[in-house]
């Protein structure tokens, strides 16, 4: 999906509008940015619209992005990535969830994408992030080579595994606290139960394509 | 090539026929070696690539008509070359698959056309032509075994003088070179091959037997030999089949595969065409590859063979204890290529019974001390292969006589080395862990519980997506890795080849985390190697290239650490890493561009550029990277890097010139590139690791003289002279008195050190000191000591004492400047005095027994002034029983510095009559008149001073002159060196005395050369010189007057 095709303008007061309004969302994107995100929000959003969207993206319409923009592949991860976003829980996202999510995925300081990820990884909202719930995230991490050994029985181990790597407080499930300390302390966990940040290439090409595209159409 | 091909080549039924050639790697490199030289032919010799052959060489051709291009007429299936020979037939005929060619222009065209057939055209071609030189060449061209008339046929043709001849003798010998590189390259090949021998082979048939037959825990479900006669020497192949080689031949039944019938032969294992029923006659006939032995192919074809085999193994291992010692009898380990097999041979355990019962636990142990190792066998040997070209081993012989399998085998190692390192590593190269043994004890009991903590994370590096990667990479960087339990752990449950493969992925967490890995354990010498091994440099060079600099910095921290070894040094360099790390040093310069901000791993860029600094300090150990380094234009990369001020940056970028001022262009480069301002401002650094590197700079920097009044002008001598005062680091101030000893020899900085009082330290440090300071320190005072204050300031620190007792050492580079510093000491008399009271003349004149020549040269060169400055001197000389003897006879060495030195110590010596006449007796004017044919000036002056102080005795004048002495002393005249001519003059005046002298003198025009001479400004050379001539001219007059009265 070609992002230049997407570039159909929205009105050019209305988006000063939304943009001023948005400015004080903590972002890292400064006013152009901010116009170009907008503007590319409306444009996915008027794509939507033929289908009788209104409020926003919604799940699916997120995830086509995530998958086509960002290269994300994972169904699950994608939902959670999702959720994530959807920080009001209304199941779409607005053009406030937008710049903020895309602030973290761009230009996210580490803190962020520790809560981010953490946010991603935890579902049911008591706060931890639950044996079970590792097991659901990483029931499809191991390929399968050999049809005797129980291939539960790996996941479990590997669980057990990563707990044993984070759970500082030995409660058998992780909470924020451990999960900060623990990829503080080695940056590689931050993604630890999946990939759910696009990979640095991805996200150069976005901000270059993204950018410099609408910086040239406001030029003309 | 006739004879290559006929005795070297690997031919299928030997001498009967048309045999063909099987495709072994020797027949392979034979062919390879032809194709090129075919392919070249034309370009390097056009004028013989037209002669016209004899006859045709015809062959059966795979080569489509359709394939040929421009130059050759096609019509239907036939081909014909444009090029006609002069008879007007095609020099190139195809016709259907027939194909006849007769020049060897047309031969590499065809080649050409061939591509990836030329292989096969050739070994068609050969096959063919069984001796291609007769058709190529005619008749008197063939090889003939025993006799080669060829350099009597040549003398023959030379005189006929036809073009033609000319042409087809100068083939004929580009042919026989191309035959001895042949047979060359086709030695080496053989003595490379392993081969297997009976004993071998029936041990490990016993074993498998041991664990064959029906049930799914068994290897093979049988295993026999064809037949069950055994001849004396082990085979059991008919003795016809013998002379191929062939050992013995199996039937083999696996689980999963029909029964295979095998030859064992000296070569390896292969198919072989199995039994023919009717007959039960075997089809010798090869059907497979070669395999170097059993258990190799046998792994290769069953899968079932290979997953039992391995829950077999704790068995083979537990019987290996007890038999270690039948083991070294039956076969040396090193004799066998792999060590499954020197396992296997301990299975005819005595202690049987208990195997049997342990047999059926499955245990990796076997996996983890066999595999790794097994590997390691097979690159060495792969690696042996790449050294084909220039080793030069004998021929192996295929005994089982375990001392010749031992020195083979060892000689084998010493050739792979060989390659290019022996000429291109320095001198400060460290052996350090280059073909380590392996010293894992064999056999151990209790594994550690990380080791299975280990084999389980490996596993899910091994079937985990990135996320269970990632998992698994992090937890395991929970363990120790700097201990080497888990280091050997990693590696023997094969967790190395999994990082190492991970490194090639694209995802950039896992590249991480197994760099992270390898970084720490790659501490560990033998996981270098098996890092090397697996191919793990050129990865980590690649990685060099991503944008992540996080991951350059893994990557060049664990090259830094692999590169601690030759091979892998080169590895690097071979894969261009020199480049991409000196690359990395630009880092610290270029603006963190703001894109990067996101990085989530985020490194600083001095980082990145000590990480490459650390990664050339280690590789520019070897002297081929130091070049490297600096046509990658490293050295003015480094002396900006040398300007930071970040200590840890510091060190390895020092370490790295310290490494490569061992270079003549490096010292250069530092001189130019302002370095030795920046490690004088070092040598003030708080870093005791930073000091000692810059000191050791300086050291070697200083060989340069430019360089040592640089280091003072900067003033480094003071921080070096206040760092004598910290004794307790041996490694730095072995730098620094290093660095002093070679500031000392520019007499400015001489004056300098005396003023911060370095002298009086230094003599302090003669005790108690280990050989390395040792060495520097008595070398700086032996500079210090050429000025006469200095020498009295030794004396007085009572440094004289402990400078002789340090004569007795054994240390060559020490006692080299000892003897310098105690003969520097001895110009001085009231030195002298203490010397002879401490014995050091006896001391010194016994080191003129060293074996070492520079010692000995300086133990001569030390007694001139002692005998000097003596008191009674001819008396303490006579004193040493045996000493003038030794003296004399030092002049039969070959040594130049040796023979000057010796003079020097004669003409010192004979400056008292008594010992002159003994050395006359001792023979001293022949031995003296022998070296007088010299070139090299330093001796000849001083060999013409002992000459013309041993001129003094008797009769020496006249036995000088009849030992041939004068006229090579004339010639001295002619030196460019004035000392060399004061000294000659002093020795032909003295000569001149006896008459004949002065008609050889006159004869070899030294009147002329002497007349210039009384022109000099040196006195002492005017007087003799005006001496010399004057006796020459009186005799002239009295032999006029004679003739006219």
């Amino acid at each position: 999906m070609s992002l230049k095709r997407l570039m159909c303008g929205i009105d050019l007061r209305d988006l000063k509008k939304v943009v001023t309004a948005l400015s004080k969302a903590a972002t890292h994107f400064n006013q152009n940015e901010m116009e170009c995100l907008v503007k590319l929000f409306y444009s996915f959003m008027e794509k939507g619209c033929e289908q009788g969207i209104q409020e926003g993206l919604d799940r699916s319409e997120f995830r086509n992005i995530l998958h086509s923009v960002f290269g994300m592949t994972d169904d699950m991860l994608m939902n959670r990535v999702f959720g994530a976003f959807d920080k009001d829980n209304d199941n779409h996202i607005s053009t406030r969830e937008w710049v903020e999510g895309l602030s973290i995925f761009l230009r996210g300081t580490f803190e962020e994408k520790v809560k981010y990820c953490y946010q991603v990884y935890y579902l049911n909202g008591d706060g931890y992030i639950s044996q079970d719930e590792m097991f659901d995230m990483l029931k499809n991490s191991l390929l399968k080579h050999s049809v005797e050994e129980d291939p539960d029985e790996g996941i479990k181990e590997l669980v057990e595994i990563a707990l044993k790597k984070m759970d500082y407080d030995n409660d058998g499930k992780l909470s924020y606290e451990d999960f900060e300390r623990a990829v503080k302390k080695d940056h590689l966990l931050l993604e630890v139960f999946g990939p759910c940040l696009p990979e640095i290439e991805k996200c150069l090409e976005f901000e270059t394509l993204v950018f410099r595209d609408i910086n040239n159409e406001f030029q003309l | 090539m006739g004879v290559a091909l006929t005795r070297a080549a690997q031919w299928t039924a030997a001498g009967f026929g048309t045999g063909t050639l099987e495709l072994t790697p020797l027949n392979e490199a034979i062919l390879n070696d032809i194709i090129k030289f075919v392919e070249t032919f034309s370009v390097k010799y056009s004028q013989e690539a037209e002669f016209v052959f004899k006859e045709p060489l015809e062959w059966k051709t795979t080569l489509e008509p359709s394939e040929f291009e421009s130059g050759y007429i096609v019509s239907g299936t036939t081909v014909q070359s444009e090029e006609n020979s002069k008879d007007g037939q095609p020099l190139l005929l195809l016709s259907g698959n027939d194909i006849k060619v007769s020049s060897f222009g047309q031969l590499s065209r065809l080649l050409h056309l061939a591509k990836d057939k030329k292989l096969k055209e050739t070994q068609a071609c050969l096959e063919a032509n069984r001796d291609p030189v007769v058709k190529i060449l005619g008749a008197g061209y063939g090889t003939v075994e025993g006799e080669d008339l060829s350099t009597i046929r040549f003398l023959d043709k030379m005189k006929k003088d036809d073009d033609h001849e000319n042409i087809k003798m100068k083939i004929s010998l580009l042919l026989q070179q191309l035959d001895m590189l042949l047979l060359n390259n086709s030695l080496k090949h053989i003595s490379l091959e392993i081969r297997l021998n009976p004993s071998v082979v029936k041990n490990d048939v016993d074993l498998l037997k041991h664990f064959s037959g029906k049930g799914e825990q068994t290897v093979l479900e049988s295993i026999d030999y064809t037949s069950d006669f055994e001849f004396a020497n082990g085979c059991r192949a008919p003795p016809w089949r013998q002379m191929h080689g062939e050992i013995c031949y199996l039937i083999v039944k696996p689980h999963d595969c029909d029964s295979i019938c095998l030859t064992c032969s000296t070569a390896g294992v292969f198919v072989n065409g199995g039994i023919e029923n009717e007959a039960h006659e075997i089809d010798y006939e090869r059907r497979s590859e070669i395999y170097k032995d059993l258990v190799t192919f046998l792994r290769e074809k069953s899968a079932k063979f290979s997953e039992n085999m391995s829950k077999q193994k704790l068995s083979f291992f537990g019987g290996k204890k007890k038999e270690k010692k039948k083991l070294k009898s039956i076969t040396e380990k090193e004799e066998i290529p792999n060590l499954p097999k020197a396992s296997l041979v301990l299975q005819k355990s005595p202690s049987e019974k208990r195997r049997m019962v342990r047999k059926l636990e499955p245990s990796l142990k076997w996996t983890s001390s066999i595999i790794p190792q097994q590997k390691k066998e097979s690159a060495k040997e792969s690696q042996d292969e790449k050294s084909i070209l220039s080793t030069t081993d004998k021929p192996k012989s295929v005994s089982p006589s375990t001392s010749a399998g031992k020195t083979q085998s060892s000689s084998r190692r010493k050739s792979s080395i060989k390659i290019e390192d022996l000429i291109s590593e320095s001198s400060s190269e460290s052996e350090e862990d280059e073909e380590q043994p392996d010293h894992r004890q064999e056999g151990q009991t209790d594994l550690p519980s990380e080791y299975w903590q280990i084999q389980k994370l490996v596993k899910y590096l091994k079937g985990g997506n990135q996320t269970a990667t990632v998992i698994a990479l992090c937890s395991m960087r929970d363990f120790n890795l700097t201990q080497e339990t888990c280091q050997l752990a990693i590696r023997d449950v094969g967790g190395l080849e999994v990082l190492i493969n991970l490194l090639d992925t694209d995802d950039i967490k896992c590249k991480i985390g197994s760099l992270k890995i390898l970084k720490e354990i790659s501490h560990n010498s033998q996981i270098r190697r098996t890092i090397v091994d697996l191919g793990g440099l050129p990865i980590m060079v690649k990685i060099l290239d991503s944008p992540d600099k996080n991951l350059k910095c893994l990557a060049a921290e664990t090259i830094a650490n692999v590169a601690n070894f030759r091979r892998a040094r080169r590895t690097v360099r071979q894969h261009g890493g020199i480049k991409k790390l000196v690359e990395l040093l630009d880092y610290a310069q270029s603006k963190t561009e703001p894109m990067h901000r996101h990085c989530l791993y985020e490194t600083k860029d001095v980082e990145v550029a000590r990480c490459g600094a650390l990664a050339l300090w280690s590789c520019s150990k070897s002297h081929a990277n130091k070049e490297a380094i600096r046509k990658a234009g490293g050295i003015p990369l480094l002396a900006r890097l040398l300007k930071s001020s970040h200590e840890n940056m510091l060190i390895p970028v020092v370490g790295t010139l310290q490494e490569c001022a061992s270079e003549e262009h490096y010292r250069a480069a530092i001189k130019a590139e302002r370095i030795i301002e920046n490690l004088v401002k070092n040598l003030s650094s708080e870093n005791e690791v930073l000091q000692e590197h810059c000191a050791m700079a300086i050291y070697q920097c200083a060989e340069d003289e430019e360089t040592r009044d640089l280091v003072r002008q900067h003033g480094g001598l003071k921080p070096l002279a206040a760092l004598l005062n910290n004794t307790d680091n041996k490694e730095r101030l072995a730098a620094v008195t290093g660095a002093i000893w070679k500031c000392a020899i520019c007499k400015e900085n001489v004056t300098k050190f005396r003023e911060y009082k370095a002298i009086e330290t230094l003599v302090g440090l003669l005790t108690d000191q280990p050989e390395e300071v040792l060495v520097n320190v008595v070398g700086a005072l032996g500079e210090c000591c050429q000025e006469q204050e200095n020498r009295v300031i030794i004396r007085r620190c009572g440094g004289i004492q402990p400078l002789v007792n340090l004569l007795v050492g054994t240390n060559q580079a020490l006692l080299v400047n000892v003897t310098k510093a105690v003969g520097a000491c001895a110009t001085e008399p009231e030195n002298m005095m203490i010397i002879d009271r401490l014995d050091g003349v006896r001391l010194l004149w016994s080191l003129l027994k060293n074996p070492h020549p520079d010692v000995k040269a300086s133990a001569a060169w030390a007694l001139c002034p002692c005998i000097e400055n003596a008191k009674d001197a001819g008396e303490m000389v006579r004193s040493f029983v045996g000493g003038l003897e030794l003296v004399v006879n030092l002049l039969k060495s070959e040594n130049k510095e040796v023979l000057a030195s010796v003079c020097a110590a004669i003409t010192n010596i004979a400056k008292d009559q008594e010992n002159l006449a003994v050395i006359t007796d001792h023979g001293v004017v022949p031995l003296l008149s022998k070296l007088a044919n010299t070139n090299n000036d330093k001796l000849r002056q001083h060999l013409a001073e002992a000459i013309s102080r041993c001129c003094m005795w008797g009769r020496n004048r006249i036995a000088f002159g009849e030992h041939k002495a004068v006229a090579p002393l004339v010639r001295y005249l002619r030196s460019k060196d004035t000392n060399v001519h004061r000294a000659t003059a002093q020795a032909l005046y003295q000569l001149s005395e006896d008459a004949n002298n002065c008609i050889t003198m006159h004869e070899n025009g030294a009147v002329k050369l002497l007349l210039d001479m009384v022109g000099s400004p040196d006195e002492v050379l005017q007087e003799a010189a005006a001496g010399c001539i004057s006796n020459i001219r009186r005799l002239a007059l009295a032999t006029e007057k004679a003739k006219y009265s």
